[in-house]
């Protein structure tokens, strides 16, 4: 199983201070944080995108390039990346590109994105969110798969003989999961091509998570994939911990209190009641993580929202140390010991390109289009 | 005898509230009309006083608690629906609005519903006419013709009210009673039950 952290890149007041961070320091935190992931054996850190303050995120494969860089094993992933208001054409070089540069630690999560002026902002509008997601990750696969594309849909201008570039690594493009908190036909669509399901699984009751998978396992069992609990599960999970849970509680009410999305409602004890945040001790972060697998499952991937509601870098590197020494280690053997041996593990580039037959260079050469005589055969002739 | 679920709204603050009073006479009224149409009746009432925290917390989260979520669940799967709300600056009160506010799309659509309120003085009334039903026509609920009004000479009369009230109580009942009892008991539809269109009719709509 992957244990890991996911950002949503807010730039928020802290409450206890009355600072607010500058972009460029909220950005490097976050490229601390994913150095941090790495560095307390955690596998796998995502980064969400966005287009409108208070967020920094707009372009994650330039952080997630950079992360990188900077690491070996972390496999790198986002929180979302918008399959509505993208184009297609462009996530697909994009995220090859990355996939390259991180020698094949990358994957994708899709997401909507629920900001109505986003929409317009990149020519689309979010009445028509479901349908452009499904039109542009059809047409995405077919740019990672086939070399050469012609497509004409609703929402893009047609293609003619257009080739992505470059092509996947190894020929196998990265893995994608799909994200959605209620919405049917995104995990019905996730199932129907065999990729995962993610349910953020934070800021919302655990029955919208439970309805969801449940619903995702037996629509990809329908399509052929595998057996419906051999089907690709991520949840996210909100924590704060402290050694003594008395400790986190009073440290964190004021983050939570003054919270983007969730403040000025619910009191902590309310919300944790009602939704997985958990603020306490290691212990009980354990508990209530194992406590998951009751109502989805055995799943392949958590991760964790550490960074958010104006917490400070240095709080959030000391949650990341509670997670890599007292938390994820006991996850980890729990959570396999429990799983039977027909589950699969999360996929990864080593995975995937053994499931295709080994790696092959998927290189496309130009042509010229008279003679149809490309570049290398002319240098050999 | 077949049976039906009642649900009942009340918006009513003080207690006790004449809001919540001409709510139980609405019901009663309406539990023995359907009664004289062979219909047993189990009744449900919510009381929004109790849920005025859980609604502001559902406008900011989203969701609701497990506590309103139970009182929605009540609302929308009844086979009937009365709703009674004291008349605040010209309208519904807001705590009332906030209840319909935060409920799915489409859950009332084809409801049979009765709709009254309460307030101080008669020159209230038409409310009812220009913002409850307007509200329900937008929720595509089956509102009865008559909606009953209640101000403060109406109960003069005493416990019983006053006979003009009494006859409006027992017309409006008789007419919820009518669409409740023409109407199949029908389940509560399943976004998660297996998709009527496939996925690969999803693909061609969109002409990918």
């Amino acid at each position: 199983m992957q244990f890991g952290v996911f950002t949503v890149s807010d730039i928020t007041t802290d409450p206890t201070t009355g600072r607010t961070p500058r972009e460029a320091d909220r950005l490097k935190a976050v490229l601390a944080i994913a150095q941090k992931a790495e560095e307390v054996g955690l596998d796998v850190f995502a980064l969400g995108e966005h287009h409108n303050p208070p967020f920094f995120s707009s372009s994650p494969t330039t952080t997630l390039a950079w992360i990188a860089a900077r690491t070996e094993r972390l496999q790198l992933s986002t929180s979302t990346t918008l399959i509505t208001t993208n184009d297609p054409v462009k996530i697909a070089e994009d995220y090859a590109m990355l996939q390259h540069l991180a020698d094949g630690r990358v994957d994708l999560m899709m997401g909507r994105g629920n900001t109505g002026p986003v929409y317009p902002w990149f020519g689309q509008d979010i009445r028509n969110g479901i349908e452009l997601a499904v039109e542009n990750y059809a047409l995405l696969r077919r740019l990672w798969t086939e070399d050469v594309v012609d497509w004409q849909g609703k929402y893009r201008t047609p293609l003619q003989g257009f080739t992505s570039t470059p092509r996947p690594l190894d020929g196998v493009p990265p893995f994608v999961w799909h994200g959605s908190i209620r919405s049917p036909q995104i995990a019905e669509q996730a199932a129907y091509y065999g990729d995962g399901f993610f349910s953020n699984h934070i800021f919302w009751p655990k029955e919208h998570t439970q309805k969801m998978v449940e619903f995702y396992r037996r629509r990809y069992e329908h399509y052929g994939h595998g057996g419906a609990d051999q089907a690709i599960v991520g949840l996210g999970g909100q924590v704060f911990m402290r050694k003594n849970s008395q400790d986190a509680v009073a440290e964190f009410r004021p983050y939570f209190d003054n919270a983007p999305v969730y403040g000025h409602g619910p009191s902590l004890e309310d919300f944790s009641r009602e939704t997985p945040l958990t603020v306490g001790s290691p212990q009980q972060v354990i508990d209530r993580t194992l406590g998951f697998r009751d109502y989805v499952g055995d799943y392949q991937r958590q991760l964790f929202l550490v960074d958010h509601a104006g917490l400070p870098l240095k709080t959030v590197l000391e949650q990341l140390d509670l997670l890599g020494e007292e938390v994820v280690p006991v996850l980890r053997k729990e959570f396999a010991a429990l799983k039977p041996a027909h589950v699969p593990d999360a996929p990864t580039h080593a995975s995937r390109v053994a499931a295709a037959g080994g790696a092959r260079d998927a290189t496309v050469h130009a042509a010229d289009d008279v003679t149809g005589r490309t570049v290398e055969a002319g240098a050999q002739a | 005898m077949t049976t039906r679920t009642l649900a009942v709204v009340s918006a009513g603050l003080a207690v006790p509230s004449s809001t919540r009073l001409l709510a139980d006479r609405l019901t009663a009224a309406t539990v023995d009309a359907l009664g004289e149409r062979g219909v047993t009746v189990t009744v449900e009432v919510v009381e929004l006083r109790e849920h005025a925290r859980d609604l502001a917390d559902n406008l900011v989260t989203g969701f609701p608690s497990a506590a309103l979520r139970a009182s929605v669940d009540t609302v929308v799967g009844a086979d009937g629906l009365i709703s009674v709300t004291p008349i605040f600056s010209a309208s519904y009160s807001g705590l009332f609005k906030t209840f319909f506010d935060v409920l799915e799309k489409d859950v009332l659509t084809g409801k049979p519903a009765l709709i009254a309120a309460t307030a101080g003085t008669a020159r209230h009334s038409l409310a009812l006419e220009h913002a409850l039903r307007p509200l329900f026509a937008y929720l595509r609920a089956t509102v009865a013709p008559t909606a009953v009004f209640a101000a403060s000479e109406d109960w003069a009369g005493g416990e019983a009210g006053s006979p003009a009230l009494t006859s409006r109580v027992r017309r409006a009942a008789g007419e919820l009673a009518d669409l409740v009892a023409g109407r199949p008991p029908a389940p509560p539809a399943d976004p998660f039950a297996d998709p009527a269109t496939s996925f690969e009719d999803l693909l061609r709509g969109s002409g990918g």
